[in-house]
């Protein structure tokens, strides 16, 4: 006899995604000992997310941090003609980006994974103002691209600005660990480790009130990805004849956004958390020609077409 | 063309990232990435 239709939560597997990715993306166990980074020969692999080479058990590169080098080198590369311009980092980034937009923010960064373990702290939540996430489009062309470029030194080198004063992925996954695990490189500890760690520390603060702050507001890995967004292989759609605007979307979006408005906005992470809870099958995604609406909703119609007839 | 327009962009970031490649910046980043960055961990 058939079971009785009931209907379900919808179920989010993303965090054992993302959980795996975290690991995977920093599986070299023995670092996790002795301190020293991984240095195998795939680790010019770049990752698809915000994850800190210099992690001792790293076993790709940041592509944030790639591009910086490159950018803070290209001077001294061309005064000696040396054929790099940092195209093998940005045409990674940009075919990922065209593939599937944001998408990896969502599924793949542990960064990102880390922010929503923290906001599932209990407390009295703070809304991110939109004008504020337009900062990270600040961050990327400063701090990544203009200042790299521009500020050398007499050798024509440039820094990594963005590594150096902001990321405190870096500071979580590398200086912290290193420094706990590395005795020699403790004396070296002196403004710019305090500085980051300060910063750290305040980061962590805003995750407990804020859905993924770093993300939205200063991101610049996610600030490049969103810009493909609307043009990405991978997009969202919203069915407006079935959609009631009831909001159950925007409130279990972990970006606050509302898809119903702007169905591909550079905002969205692309978990798909509304795809599944939206209950009219309003939301759909599309990747290479095939559509798709909520699994969940998918199986609760084949659970009721069962009872209505049961064989 | 709205359609093709992410094909488009795929097959020119790939052709982008495949030219970096045969100019050896794979052996940029990965020098870059084997040794400990002191400007990520706050002491450069």
């Amino acid at each position: 006899m058939a079971k009785p239709y009931r209907a379900r939560k919808p179920r989010d597997r993303r965090a054992w995604y993302q959980a795996a990715f975290a690991l995977g993306l920093n599986g070299w166990i023995p670092s996790w000992f002795k301190g020293e980074i991984f240095q195998g020969g795939v680790k010019g692999i770049c990752v698809p997310a915000l994850n800190c080479y210099s992690c001792p058990s790293a076993l790709g590169a940041c592509p944030v941090g790639a591009l910086q080098t490159a950018f803070a080198g290209l001077r001294f590369n061309l005064s000696v003609a040396e054929k790099k311009f940092g195209l093998y980092v940005a045409g990674f980034l940009a075919a990922v980006g065209s593939a599937v937009g944001r998408m990896p923010c969502g599924w793949v960064c542990p960064f990102g994974f880390l922010q929503e373990l923290i906001y599932k702290v209990r407390t009295p939540k703070l809304r991110i103002p939109h004008a504020a996430t337009y900062f990270r489009y600040a961050v990327l062309a400063v701090m990544v691209v203009a200042l790299p470029l521009l500020v050398v030194d007499q050798f024509g080198y440039g820094e990594t600005w963005f590594c150096k004063w902001i990321c405190p992925a870096g500071t979580i996954e590398a200086g912290i660990p290193l420094m706990l695990l590395k005795a020699d490189l403790r004396p070296l500890i002196g403004f710019m480790y305090h500085w980051k760690v300060g910063l750290l520390v305040l980061f962590l603060g805003w995750f407990v009130f804020s859905q993924r702050p770093f993300c939205r507001t200063v991101c610049p890995l996610g600030a490049f990805w969103g810009l493909f967004n609307k043009v990405s292989l991978f997009r969202m759609a919203v069915d407006d004849e079935k959609c009631t605007l009831c909001d159950k979307c925007h409130k279990d979006c972990p970006v606050e956004i509302k898809i119903y408005e702007q169905a591909n906005s550079p905002d969205c992470v692309r978990c798909l958390r509304c795809v599944s809870s939206c209950k009219f099958g309003a939301i759909s995604y599309e990747f290479l020609g095939k559509r798709e609406v909520s699994p969940d909703l998918r199986a609760d119609k084949a659970a009721a077409r069962r009872d209505a007839f049961p064989s | 063309m709205r359609r093709r327009l992410p094909w488009v962009l795929l097959g020119v970031a790939l052709a982008v990232m495949t030219v970096g490649l045969v100019f050896g910046e794979y052996r940029s980043v990965l020098e870059k990435a084997v040794t400990v960055c002191l400007d990520c961990i706050g002491i450069g």
